[in-house]
């Protein structure tokens, strides 16, 4: 049997995701013995219109991006978002509080009309195409990346945790980051991580996605206690978790 | 020999983002010349307003995925100038020892994975792993050693999560840096292996000058090799006191070429270059003796005006940073780590960062109303400020090497891209240009 042919793109991002996969260091010599890599502009010069697997990374923001993103679902077997930017449109979607134009103007200013800057609502990528799995974070995690990965060349189905940060965060003994009056919100994200912000004491900011299923009523108790405001949770939410559709 | 050359490299490979070469050369007369940017803006300006003091570094570190622990200091830096804040002699020694992570994993991640397969002449690294693993995985071990000196300075090796204006949420015990110290004493004949293997083939690198202005930090007390510290300064300024860095759009002036419509930096002259080599071109007097060494061992002295010596530069930097590290944990062991409160109270003010990525100077500057929330943000990407510059190669580089044929020249073109480390979905203000046909 050949090996899966696999193609890595990008869109806007900050191409930290495709990072990770360098990042691997010993273990992507292993991965490139696995599978055969035909396309991924930041590493290799080769290109390919065929693959079994494409990753994609970044979200979607112009009309042309659409276009390219909907090439690449034709041509792909299987697509996986990769990263926040793919899997809910990550701290783009800052710029969707905004009125567009008036955002072109703020940082381009007398230059702003001109079109090649033309720029659209930021979309995830199953806004535009079809995905078949997310892998979530900003950036990823290693470890989790090379899980689905592996689950794909097996013709398994990953699973990928459904239940909040703080799950994880209790497990490892850390003390809870309301607790230093910071606004952590843990208690409705995607756990997956390891809680690796809270073990670095840094308030979880949301870049794996709303759970499905948050406990709001226990959100709500622990607002209470702590005397919090809808909008102090406002301004955590938005960072990655503006307007955002379902994660899984 | 043609007199006709077609050269249109589309999203051009081995670079971060996105970007294109067209020439074209008729009857031995260039009549384009261009390197062209099409990378999808995102508006950080404009996304940071309205966010909390406390919330612009997490936001901005998405800048770049290479360069997020530089992005995320000059943005803490900017909002510590902006509120006033001091920190502590253990946090500066700390977040600098976090900086040197990163030039170390960038730097060998471009010289070792990016520019090595040209010198080579191999379309990418994966095909280097069977001709030459030792050096490849040499390669590896390396840039494994810098991510996990990042993961335990900044918490992981991409967006960091261990800083916050005022100090640090979490510092390394005494132990894992005392580890942190053997692993880097350890990796120094690594590095000099990877001098060695890129010294071998450094003969591919096109002899090619342009007397070139180079821009970058400079700090005189105490004097140092900074990437943090000190003012701004360039080989155009002779000595004069460095500019301090709340003035920086003095010295990058962005304006928008009557030729094109990509916005580019210029200083003393038409355009000028940050990085690696400019770093090197304004203080490589004060680099370490390993440092010195292998710039010797390339022949690279202040005041070289190759672009394609920047490659070297990250060499030498990557031997700097590795050795000064182990002097400054030495010095942080003897001072003791404490653990430390910060209390911040936000207060209206406008204030700048600035820092050195490694591919060049950054700058970030954030206003604040009383409450905290940012009213307004400007950043200057290295990228963006050595676009003219690679502009003004191109037009030197095509009529000195064209007699090459179109093969030559093309490759010749990506890899003059290729070594000033561009990072192209960092650069939000860099433009696309349309040629006229």
């Amino acid at each position: 049997m050949s090996k899966p042919r696999v193609a890595i793109f990008d869109f806007a991002c900050c191409e930290g995701c495709q990072l990770q996969i360098v990042n691997l260091e010993e273990e992507i010599l292993d991965l490139i013995g696995a599978v055969d890599v035909v396309e991924w502009r930041e590493a290799m010069s080769e290109q390919s219109t065929e693959y079994d697997i494409a990753l994609v990374e970044g979200s979607i923001t112009r009309p042309e991006d659409e276009e390219r993103v909907k090439v690449i679902r034709q041509r792909a077997k299987v697509l996986v978002a990769l990263g926040a930017c793919a899997t809910i449109g990550g701290v783009n979607k800052l710029k969707n509080h905004f009125d567009l134009d008036e955002v072109k103007q703020c940082v381009y200013g007398e230059a702003a009309s001109m079109p090649h800057l033309a720029t659209a609502m930021t979309k995830a990528v199953d806004e535009v195409v079809p995905v078949d799995f997310k892998i979530h974070g900003c950036p990823i995690d290693r470890t989790e990346f090379t899980y689905v990965i592996r689950c794909l060349l097996l013709g398994k189905t990953p699973v990928i945790p459904d239940y909040p940060v703080c799950v994880e965060c209790k497990a490892k003994g850390n003390i809870c980051r309301w607790e230093y009056g910071e606004v952590c919100i843990g208690p409705i994200i995607r756990a997956g991580c390891g809680a690796r912000c809270p073990s670095s004491n840094f308030r979880c900011f949301g870049c794996r996605g709303l759970i499905d299923n948050p406990n709001l009523d226990a959100a709500r108790d622990v607002m209470d206690r702590y005397g919090l405001t809808v909008e102090d949770l406002k301004q955590k939410m938005e960072l990655f978790c503006s307007k955002q559709g379902p994660t899984l | 020999m043609s007199k006709n050359i077609r050269i249109n490299v589309h999203h051009l490979t081995r670079v971060e983002g996105h970007g294109n070469i067209v020439v074209n050369v008729a009857n031995g007369t260039v009549e384009k010349c261009q390197w062209q940017v099409p990378e999808a803006p995102r508006f950080f300006e404009a996304m940071v307003r309205g966010r909390r003091w406390d919330d612009i570094q997490t936001i901005v570190s998405r800048i770049c995925g290479i360069c997020s622990i530089t992005h995320s200091l000059a943005s803490t830096k900017a909002v510590e100038d902006a509120l006033g804040l001091e920190v502590s002699e253990q946090t500066d020694l700390l977040r600098i020892l976090m900086h040197y992570s990163e030039q170390l994993q960038s730097h060998v991640l471009h010289v070792g994975y990016l520019v090595a397969p040209d010198l080579f002449r191999a379309p990418s690294v994966v095909p280097l792993v069977p001709k030459a693993p030792d050096a490849v995985k040499t390669i590896i071990r390396v840039h494994r050693v810098a991510n996990t000196w990042s993961d335990l300075l900044a918490g992981r090796t991409t967006h960091p999560t261990t800083l916050k204006p005022g100090g640090l949420t979490k510092i390394p015990t005494e132990k894992e840096l005392r580890d942190l110290q053997e692993t880097l004493k350890a990796t120094v004949s690594d590095l000099v292996t990877i001098c060695e293997v890129v010294l071998s083939v450094a003969d591919k690198m096109p002899a090619f000058e342009r007397d070139t202005e180079y821009v970058s930090l400079r700090q005189n007390d105490p004097p140092t090799y900074t990437f943090y510290h000190g003012g701004i300064t360039s080989t155009d300024c002779n000595g004069d006191g460095p500019v301090p860095i709340q003035q920086w759009e003095s010295v990058a002036n962005e304006y928008v070429h009557p030729q094109s419509t990509a916005k580019w930096t210029r200083w003393h002259r038409d355009s000028y270059a940050v990085g690696a080599l400019a770093r090197f071109n304004n203080n490589a007097d004060l680099l370490s003796p390993l440092g010195k060494k292998v710039a010797a061992m390339f022949g690279l002295k202040k005041g070289c005006c190759n672009p394609f010596m920047n490659n070297v530069a990250q060499l030498v930097e990557a031997a700097h940073v590795v050795e000064t590290s182990i002097g400054m944990i030495d010095e942080l062991l003897t001072r003791g780590l404490k653990s430390e409160k910060v209390q911040v109270t936000p207060k209206a003010g406008r204030g700048s960062g600035c820092v050195e990525a490694p591919r060049g100077i950054l700058f970030h500057s954030y206003e604040f109303d009383k409450d905290g929330l940012c009213t307004g943000g400007n950043i200057c990407i290295p990228t963006n400020q050595n676009h003219a510059n690679i502009q003004k190669d191109f037009e030197t580089f095509v009529p000195a090497f064209m007699d090459r044929g179109q093969d030559e020249l093309r490759l010749g073109l990506e890899m003059l891209v290729r070594s000033y480390d561009p990072c192209i979905s960092c650069s939000t203000h860099m433009l696309d240009i349309e040629f006229v046909k």
